[in-house]
């Protein structure tokens, strides 16, 4: 902003004051900025000379230079697949619901829009214990596959559902009343106009949970899945440990070498989130130029 | 006019009411309704597992509500037990204000600096790096606090002063953590004030710095103190990074030197243990994430009063 000086105005005394200011708030910014630096930095070059293929195809070993994280890596993905396949469908058609068949008026659904709210709060080891006492035991499901992808399934739908009604608010109203006024039913409208158009926000927002799921650890920890395992998942049944928590593992254990391959899993961990978010920031870019 | 073509007010009801596509318009409705209903039995199943076996915990006779709660002595899985909480709440407590000590400062100057002096191509520049930060798994924050702060800091401050776990290096990281929560709501809170009200202060003579701190901070104020509350919530509820960084020793202290435990590293020391199903051991288990969940719920509620309130001030 331009600063319109008269003579005798600001003293230099507040001058100073004032760029003082400034330099602190950039100060405040640069050292956020820093520490992502540091930290990519220093558990890179921690990890670096673990990644190469044996890393991907081997099990956790009790020798650190031979421990690899296939298990994990496929654990993640069976449970990330479970936990996506139940909050998806659930999520958008909850958010319809607030959004298409509600007015604000609507008690029943503002309390359960408060709730929503008040449930991306909760912690996520209180989801963990949740998981434990309802799929763990109640369900007897065990530690499987099934119990960790449902007890993350959980834990993002808050998510999926508020990200889902952002991304149908944006559908301009014209699209809606158009639909409506040519005879189409709401249901109808919801289909073949709401979600196609709200499509690229609702992405967003499964790859965002994607990325959440895909870095929580405890409560996968608080349903007793256990950290070493030495076979892929083969189904909705088996057991099954994730990277985060052969990252866990690893790091509490004396052996340097096992720190290493802890900060080497890190560099996969991280290096997938970063892919996901970049393709939420591509898709989110594209669809604000469509529009 | 052909009669035929007249349909009574009756045909036409009793035909809507019983046509397919009525009736799938139903389905749909009730189905979308049963899954935003969802939500409301997850919330109460938190609670009645949380308090049943809450409630189970208390009528075993090892333990007192009062002595959960105010006394010192935390070994639930030694014999003699003790279930005092109070080494786990000084413990969270630890972290919570070290790790605003850092989010609060550094978090309020990201957003001061973002909302009102970077150009828009340094701010679309640096929201992605906060969002990157936001976005990192916690179990990495463990890990370089472990391996890289308390060397750091063991290394300025002297081994001796600094135990190999502590609570500084959990809370710091936990403070970076939180801080790009603090800035996004900050900004937010600060965007929302008028730019009206800035200009006012400007044509009056003021400098940037005393139109933000006379005008524009306290237009954000609730706004503001809304995202500390949610940074110290978030702070409560953070497990894996001070389970790595600060340790498993139950521990009235207020030595950021120290190692200690919070009532999150205790689930997981006791969840990965191999603690009897149903032994009042296991049962502390829900009686900690009973007190975490309620204060956690406790603040967020308050967060949101708080926005609520700004976010209707100027609009």
């Amino acid at each position: 902003m331009r600063q319109f000086q008269f003579a005798g105005g600001i003293s230099p005394a507040r001058r100073r004051q004032d760029k003082l200011f400034k330099s602190v708030c950039f100060i405040g910014i640069l050292t956020a900025c820093l520490f992502l630096i540091v930290l990519l930095w220093s558990v890179g070059k921690d990890g670096v000379d673990r990644i190469n293929g044996d890393f991907f195809t081997s099990f956790a070993s009790r020798f650190p230079d031979k421990a690899g994280i296939k298990a994990s890596l496929w654990g993640s993905l069976w449970v990330i697949v479970v936990a996506i396949v139940v909050a998806v469908p659930v999520g958008v058609a909850a958010a319809v619901y607030l959004e298409v068949f509600t007015s604000s008026r609507n008690k029943l659904a503002s309390f359960i829009q408060l709730n929503i709210a008040n449930l991306a709060g909760v912690p996520s080891i209180v989801y963990g214990l949740l998981g434990l006492a309802l799929f763990v035991r109640a369900l007897s499901l065990d530690r499987s596959v099934l119990a960790g992808g449902l007890t993350l399934a959980i834990l993002v739908l808050p998510m999926i559902i508020v990200v889902s009604q952002e991304a149908i608010k944006a559908v301009p109203r014209l699209y809606t009343e158009g639909s409506l006024a040519l005879g189409a039913t709401k249901w109808q409208t919801v289909f073949r106009q709401v979600l196609p158009a709200a499509l690229p926000g609702i992405i967003t927002g499964i790859i965002l949970s994607v990325s959440r799921a895909m870095g929580e650890t405890a409560p996968l920890i608080t349903i007793g899945a256990v950290s070493v395992i030495r076979q892929v998942p083969d189904g909705l049944d088996s057991k099954f440990t994730v990277l985060p928590m052969q990252i866990y593992d690893w790091s509490t254990r004396p052996q340097a070498g096992f720190h290493d391959a802890a900060a080497a899993a890190i560099i996969v961990l991280v290096g997938m989130l970063l892919l996901l978010n970049s393709a939420a920031i591509v898709i989110r870019a594209r669809s604000q130029k469509k529009v | 006019m052909d009669a035929s073509h007249v349909v009574t007010k009756e045909k036409a009801l009793f035909q809507r009411a019983f046509s397919w596509l009525h009736f799938r318009e139903g389905a749909y409705s009730l189905v979308s309704f049963a899954c935003a209903f969802v939500s409301v039995v997850i919330t109460f199943s938190i609670v009645f597992v949380l308090g049943k076996e809450t409630i189970a915990f208390f009528q075993s006779p090892d333990v007192t509500i009062r002595e959960f709660f105010t006394t010192t002595d935390w070994r639930p899985t030694f014999d003699p037990p003790g279930f005092g909480m109070v080494p786990l709440m000084t413990g969270t407590l630890m972290i919570t204000l070290g790790s605003a000590l850092v989010a609060v400062p550094l978090g309020l100057a990201s957003a001061i600096y973002l909302a009102e002096y970077a150009k828009p191509a340094v701010r679309k520049a640096l929201k992605p790096i906060l969002e990157i930060l936001a976005g990192i798994p916690t179990i990495v924050y463990g890990y370089f606090a472990l391996f890289h702060l308390t060397p750091f800091l063991r290394s300025v401050f002297g081994a001796d002063r600094i135990e190999v776990f502590n609570a500084a290096s959990g809370a710091i990281v936990v403070g970076v953590m939180t801080l790009p929560l603090v800035t996004s709501l900050c900004d937010d809170a600060i965007t929302a004030v008028p730019r009206s009200l800035r200009e006012g202060g400007k044509a009056l003579g003021s400098t940037n710095y005393e139109t933000i701190r006379r005008i524009v901070l306290p237009g954000a104020l609730s706004g503001i103190m809304a995202s500390f509350i949610l940074a110290v919530s978030r702070a409560i509820g953070e497990t894996m990074a001070v389970t790595l960084a600060s340790g498993q020793t139950p521990n009235v202290t207020f030595n950021p030197g120290e190692a200690i435990q919070t009532m999150t590293a205790y689930i997981v020391q006791i969840s990965k243990g191999d603690t009897p199903n149903g032994s009042t051991a296991y049962l502390t288990l829900f009686a900690v994430a009973a007190t975490l969940f309620a204060i956690t719920y406790a603040l967020n509620v308050l967060a949101r009063k708080m926005v609520r309130k700004y976010g209707s001030r100027y609009s």
